[in-house]
């Protein structure tokens, strides 16, 4: 009996350890920051405190043999890998190029900021760049930026949201923009011009509805009807093509609840209810979403300018621009931006490959030629795009489109369990009757300390 | 008192010179201090030096980027509530833990009874059982999230070829939905292992008492409720307690196969936790939601503990 009880203390002492056990894993996997001061370099970001700035005064860097490490996400994978591979080839310094899941991205690169623990080049989704540049996690590379030849035709957006108290902290590294991919077969089929895609928004629904209607298994359109950041990428532009705003100007304010944001809604919802999308559409969280269309069986929807490369051959696909109500056309400029970590030690060789990779050679012989969008506004035309009509519409369209500024970015819009979500979903598949209630929720988390 | 005889050998025996004492360090309780000592650095570090740095992460504003911006107790504690995904969170992990475990403790029970005794075929049963254990359950999420996906999944083609179904069916787009299909995966996973500790529990049971029961008139159904089960009481704590433990847990399952959708119906406690640490970037209050799931933790198994000691005494 006294054998049977000391058991049982013995098992509840283990069961009470291997509870704590469990839960310090769980709580402790929830730490990122050894040193518990979580600095996320100097605070400033002053690259007066490196030591090798003699070199850089051409505005190019040093190319000294060093090596650099540098992380981007799986999405832009192929880009930042084509370019890496070409700068190993032609320069002494080394680039070391780390892919990271990108669901994984943000909390990997929060972790590593927190820690000090940056690689040498950051690159980074666009819309998020402003987390990290007001807590200093970037070099302010205002002057380095500045000393470039081409420094004038760098595509603006990506600066201006990495612009933080008028210091420049990034620049554009790989370019992904929101445009209307069609199928000129199902086009033709379907009694259309191929060669005249949709001059609004109600065109668009127009021309999703013929195609439709051919049957079997050929679906208008389709949209990742459960992914926040699909909708923001997809949809806002239609509401920026007509002059209108989703946020005032300093990002603390949502307008997502407007006349001019609801008609854009009204057109999708209307698709909707008329069956005019593809199924599965109400349940696609994003993985999917973009292998839809290449099968062959949609119209017409938006798409990523980085997948054109990825379109089969047994259709043609047509590129146009995403229209507005009123007609006006607009685009998400998306994509990486990259910029040096306030905690590398090798800034000037990592400003030596950044700065590379937006000269003429990087941006044609390796963006362009792989029917990337190029990041320079002067580049648009080239010897690359000349050859594809559609690499033009892409680079044209670049010059109209926007790129949100918030320091809220994930919290209001990409967290799948966040305010934008509701809104957008409860419009389109609901009957929207807490659009109001949803859009002060956004608005209060932009507002959030 | 003792006797005048004893006292006088007492006296008469010469003196006894003083045991040679070894030093502390040739003690056998030093020696077990030294080959214990490993293993307790090893929970020191790994486990007490975390476990108190959670806590002061709960007292403390921590943002993920900025690090310790000192003291704020008991904000993080207040603010985790205001949270409008909080109650609805542990709302759904208390009706998951509470669906998960009744089906896999049944479940596994059912499979042990039927793979107990040696009979042909019965080693592919435990094998085909116990086989998706092997499999990680990020990655068994994952396959089963491609089972689901409305665009890349088979399921659904094989319905419609075989003219089960028209369209699609929604696994994972609607909550109900969301959450059987995340229970399938679940039950799937793990009954084989539940099985194999049912199982142990079984065969170690004495063949005797079921004689004696049987001499005894005892049928079937009562032998199982009056012999097996009382006898299999603690195979049955340690699966009530590590499938409780488990379930409101869950994190992996939930995080790659629903991402707490649709519409937040699937956001488990510990996503909380993952969404406030590393996506919101604030530890402090991901720690302090850490330890307050730890004390639940503490108090479920204390609770089940005493519940499950009563009638063996």
């Amino acid at each position: 009996m006294r054998h049977a009880t000391r058991t049982r203390r013995r098992l509840r002492l283990v069961s009470i350890a291997a509870s704590f056990a469990a839960l310090a894993m769980v709580a402790s996997s929830c730490g990122g920051d050894d040193d518990g001061n979580g600095d996320a370099g100097d605070g400033n970001g002053d690259e007066g405190d490196t030591a090798a700035e003699g070199d850089a005064a051409d505005g190019m860097g040093v190319d000294d043999g060093s090596t650099i490490t540098m992380w981007t996400r799986a999405a832009t994978e192929a880009q930042s890998q084509r370019l890496v591979d070409a700068y190993n080839e032609s320069h002494e310094n080394q680039v070391e190029l780390t892919v990271v899941p990108t669901d994984d991205y943000l909390p990997r690169l929060g972790t590593a900021a927190g820690a000090g623990e940056l690689p040498d080049v950051v690159g980074l989704d666009v819309v998020f760049v402003p987390q990290f540049t007001t807590v200093g996690a970037f070099l302010d590379i205002t002057d380095r930026i500045e000393a470039l030849p081409f420094a004038d035709s760098i595509a603006p957006s990506h600066v201006d949201v990495g612009t933080f108290e008028d210091r420049k902290h990034v620049v554009p590294h790989t370019m992904d923009l929101s445009v209307y991919f069609y199928n000129k077969d199902l086009y033709e089929q379907a009694g259309l011009d191929p060669e005249q895609p949709p001059a609004t928004l109600e065109e668009f629904a127009e021309h999703a509805r013929a195609i439709d209607d051919l049957g079997d298994d050929v679906h208008g359109t389709f949209f990742g009807g459960n992914c926040p950041g699909c909708y923001v990428f997809t949809w806002w532009p239609s509401i920026w093509a007509d002059g209108h705003e989703v946020m005032n100007d300093d990002g603390t304010e949502a307008m997502l609840d407007s006349p001019e944001a609801q008609a854009v809604y009204d057109v999708w919802k209307g698709l909707v209810e008329d069956d005019v999308i593809a199924p599965g559409t109400q349940d696609e969280a994003g993985p999917t979403w973009t292998g839809v269309f290449p099968e062959g069986d949609i119209g017409i929807m938006p798409m990523p300018s980085t997948t054109l490369g990825l379109m089969p051959e047994d259709f043609e696909t047509g590129v146009a621009p995403i229209r507005g109500i009123d007609g006006g056309e607009s685009t998400f400029v998306g994509g990486d931006s990259v910029g040096i970590a306030a905690n590398s030690e090798v800034p000037d060789q990592a400003w030596n490959f950044i700065a590379w990779t937006l000269s003429d050679e990087a941006q044609i012989e390796v963006v362009a030629a792989n029917d990337d969008v190029v990041a320079r506004t002067d580049l648009a035309t080239n010897k690359y795009s000349e050859q594809d009509e559609r690499l033009v519409t892409i680079n044209e369209v670049a010059a109209q489109g926007r790129t949100p500024y918030t320091l809220k970015f994930w919290e209001a819009f990409n967290d799948p369990q966040g305010p934008w979500l509701p809104l957008v979903r409860g419009y389109v598949f609901g009957d929207g009757s807490t659009i109001e209630a949803d859009n002060e929720a956004i608005t209060a988390v932009l507002q959030s300390g | 008192m003792r006797s005048p005889v004893a006292r006088g050998e007492e006296a008469q025996a010469p003196p006894r010179p003083p045991a040679a004492r070894r030093p502390w360090w040739r003690s056998r309780a030093a020696k077990g201090a030294a080959y214990a000592s490993p293993a307790a650095a090893f929970v020191v570090m790994f486990f007490v030096v975390p476990l108190l740095l959670v806590g002061r992460m709960s007292a403390s504003e921590w943002p993920l980027l900025q690090g310790d911006q000192g003291t704020n107790f008991p904000d993080n504690f207040d603010g985790m509530t205001d949270d409008r995904l909080f109650w609805p969170a542990v709302g759904f992990t208390l009706k998951y833990t509470v669906i998960v475990v009744a089906i896999l403790l049944v479940l596994a029970m059912i499979m042990a009874l039927i793979v107990q005794e040696r009979r042909p075929g019965v080693t592919f049963f435990r094998t085909a059982y116990f086989l998706p254990v092997a499999l990680g359950l990020a990655s068994a999420s994952l396959l089963f999230w491609g089972f689901f996906s409305p665009s890349i999944g088979p399921i659904d083609p094989i319905l419609r070829d075989l003219g089960l179904i028209d369209g699609n069916i929604r696994w994972i787009g609607t909550p109900n939905m969301a959450l059987l299909s995340t229970i399938a995966l679940v039950v799937w996973k793990f009954a084989g292992f539940f099985m194999i500790i049912l199982l142990v529990g079984l065969q170690s049971i004495p063949t005797e008492v079921y004689e004696a029961a049987r001499i005894d008139g005892a049928n079937r159904v009562q032998t199982f409720f009056r012999v097996t089960l009382p006898l299999l009481r603690p195979s049955l704590a340690l699966v009530l307690i590590l499938s409780i433990t488990g379930s409101l847990l869950a994190f992996d399952q939930f995080f790659i196969l629903t991402n707490g959708g649709p519409d937040n119906s699937t956001v488990t406690v510990v996503m909380l936790i993952y969404r406030e640490a590393f996506q919101r970037f604030d530890l402090g209050t991901a720690a302090a939601l850490s330890v307050v799931v730890l004390v639940v933790l503490l108090v479920v198994n204390i609770v089940q503990f005493r519940f499950l000691r009563r009638g063996t005494d």
